[in-house]
């Protein structure tokens, strides 16, 4: 398929030498205007790739903090059709910034798969990750998706032996999400030697990049993470960071893009000292 | 929709992907991927092997009392003045419910695949308690998920989980329902893959489950056809029975799938009516979604969320069906008819004064159907109806629609 933003990206920082921040955000939490703030503030503060979480009503893989901001977005009114718009609003501004849409595949599914992809592809949406739609489902989307030239993010996990991962690599493109731990997103990080053991044996089988999520908060966290790892990915800390801000009256105690973007700066330097660390 | 072709036989189903039509599949995160792969290998070894067969036997005639009779319905036959009304006799099983019977088949295979942790989700109570009681008969911790809402209307049902040494965790995420009750159980299983089995208690869920469950009931159906025939000399005009996540009538039904005389009903929760969103007929006024592993007839909203649903019954109340009746009704082999809150209220009460039995809301539901179409039906035509569980722990529920306190 055609090189596409997160190709692009990822080349680039290889040749910088550094990890990658994979950040991801709930769109359409609390509400599409404020959520439109957060995600250039993203933009700005250092993410190299966002990821635009699609919020769905039962999502299985994730834990409270991922779940309450689902819930919080479409009580707000958030749908696929505003999820793809806020993407189209962001391009306004930035072009260069790959965006992964990320969520469940019963929303993409009703809104009608070819469609799907095209108005995706329209509103400058650069791969998915879609988490119920392992490679035995692969004729759904997956296969679709690449014709259409949108990269399908494949989740890598502890389960997935070496029998296994090549056909989870079969038809991944753009990078390997490797999910640090079996469980749930929010969940405390794995021993990262351990973290570092499973990028070196994926590696083995792929050149995609390789970038670790779930479990990481901080950056010093990421600062270790990414010693090993083509990229780091953080969603639960982002969503935190915005629901922290939101009182129980729904009066904000802060502006939520103004949080987050003080998170991403200091994730973003995480990442950016993991090498050096590393060579010291 | 285009009506998929009849097939020569509707008991083949599903195929090597655990699709039957467009439905089914295996829509899961890839932890769980290969440990279902892993069930379905160990599924596949132990339903040919005659030990595990011998085993399960033994336990399903002198544990579960199998088989259930089938009961002539006289009283309530008398009452409606048609068809001859027979009732299949789950409710006589062991913990009160044809749930015992997917729970033993599939206990034996988690000890088989060396799992040392059960976890299951209940709506009602009655799965709940039938996982809780053969995880204490074979010794092994069990976590059961049951919605918030459901633990305070099946109170009976909790407390017997408890003593039975279960771990009850309520879940107040959506309605504190089914659904909400197995997206936890999900996130459990995700996170302890190791040493835990999920023991789902319907025929719903990622392939094999779907067809595993299937099996596992298979027996209400092939005893009910061979009691019949004893009984009668031949086979029922119409079989019926209700349809939550499906396990009981999938259990009825699939012997009886090739049988093309047999009219097969299976009933949905109306609840108070099809207009709005009260009522969980998913095949009457859903349309074709994924959640939970699998393809079916959700209730669901045009972008695609899940909604909640309501039904009287605990056991009824989930927004989805089990693959292989979405495949039916699309076929066209089975009809699915919903049956309102107050007709299944109606028949509870009919059934308990005219027969003496007190049946669980789920089967009032099947029996309101047989209350409906007996009379206007010849008296040497024959209705089975599942009575899929006892009603003893619906008691409370029905005084407060009756009014009462107890």
């Amino acid at each position: 398929m055609t090189e596409t933003r997160i190709d692009r990206r990822m080349a680039k920082l290889k040749a910088e030498g550094r990890p990658a921040l994979v950040t991801y955000f709930m769109g359409g939490d609390p509400d599409y205007d404020t959520s439109l703030s957060i995600m250039k503030a993203l933009g700005r503060s250092g993410a190299d790739v966002i990821e635009l979480g699609m919020p769905f009503s039962d999502p299985m893989a994730d834990g409270p903090a991922i779940q309450a901001a689902g819930l919080r977005s479409l009580k707000g009114g958030q749908t696929l059709v505003r999820t793809l718009q806020m993407a189209a609003d962001f391009r306004r501004d930035d072009d260069d910034t790959p965006i992964v849409l990320m969520g469940y595949y019963n929303p993409i599914y009703i809104y009608g798969v070819e469609r799907f992809l095209a108005d995706a592809k329209a509103s400058g949406i650069d791969g998915l990750i879609v988490v119920d739609l392992p490679p035995e489902m692969d004729e759904e989307l997956c296969v679709p998706a690449l014709r259409a030239g949108i990269n399908f993010i494949r989740l890598a996990t502890p389960t997935t032996d070496d029998k296994r991962l090549p056909k989870v690599l079969q038809n991944t493109s753009g990078f390997v999400y490797y999910v640090s731990m079996t469980g749930i997103t929010g969940s405390a990080l794995a021993d990262t030697g351990k973290v570092a053991e499973a990028v070196r044996r994926i590696k083995q089988h792929t050149d995609l990049p390789v970038c670790v999520g779930f479990g990481v908060k901080t950056a010093e966290q990421a600062r270790t993470i990414g010693a090993s790892a083509d990229g780091v990915v953080v969603g639960t800390a982002i969503v935190n960071a915005v629901a922290n801000v939101l009182g129980p009256d729904g009066r904000r105690t802060a502006d939520p893009a103004e949080a987050v973007a003080t998170l991403v700066s200091g994730l973003a330097q995480g990442v950016r000292q993991a090498r050096l660390a590393a060579a010291e | 929709m285009n009506k998929p072709a009849m097939p020569n036989s509707f008991r083949t189903g599903p195929d090597e992907q655990g699709m039957f039509g467009i439905f089914g599949g295996r829509f899961v995160a890839e932890t769980l991927m290969p440990l279902i792969l892993d069930l379905e290998e160990k599924w596949n070894e132990a339903r040919t092997d005659p030990a595990f067969r011998a085993e399960l036997q033994a336990l399903s005639t002198f544990y579960a009392g199998r088989p259930s009779k089938l009961y002539f319905a006289e009283g309530l036959t008398r009452y409606l003045g048609g068809a001859k009304i027979y009732f299949k006799r789950e409710d006589l099983n062991h913990t009160g419910s044809h749930k015992i019977n997917n729970c033993l088949g599939q206990i034996l295979l988690a000890k088989r695949m060396g799992k040392t942790r059960i976890i299951a989700e209940t709506g009602a109570g009655q799965h709940g308690v039938a996982s809780a009681t053969v995880a204490a008969r074979f010794g092994l911790p069990c976590v059961v998920y049951m919605g918030a809402t459901d633990v305070a209307r099946q109170s009976p049902n909790v407390f017997r989980m408890k003593l039975l040494g279960a771990e009850v965790k309520p879940v107040s995420a959506g309605h504190g329902t089914l659904k909400d009750a197995m997206n936890e159980a999900l996130r459990d299983w995700v996170t302890n893959v190791e040493d835990t089995y999920y023991l789902i208690g319907t025929a719903a869920g990622p392939h094999p489950y779907p067809e595993m469950v299937r099996e596992f009931q298979s027996p209400i159906g092939t005893e009910a056809r061979a009691q019949i025939l004893e009984q009668e000399g031949r086979l029922p005009d119409v079989i019926i029975a209700a349809v939550g996540g499906g396990s009981n009538a999938i259990g009825l039904f699939h012997p009886f799938l090739d049988d093309k005389d047999v009219r097969i009903v299976g009933i949905e929760a109306g609840g108070r009516g099809l207009d709005g969103i009260e009522h969980c007929a998913s095949m009457n006024a859903g349309r074709p979604g994924v959640l939970h592993g699998n393809r079916t007839y959700l209730l669901q909203n045009e972008d695609g969320q899940i909604l909640d649903g309501h039904s009287i019954s605990a056991g009824l109340d989930y927004p989805g069906v089990g693959p292989e009746h979405s495949w039916l009704r699309d076929t066209g082999r089975v009809d699915y008819v919903p049956v309102l809150d107050d007709e299944a209220l109606e028949a509870f009460q009919l059934c308990t004064r005219t027969e003496g039995i007190i049946p669980a809301l789920e089967s009032a539901h099947a029996i309101a159907h047989a209350v409906k179409i007996a009379p206007s039906m010849g008296k040497d035509e024959v209705i089975v109806v599942n009575l899929s569980g006892r009603g003893d722990k619906d008691v409370h529920t029905v005084a407060s629609m009756m009014g009462m306190e107890i």
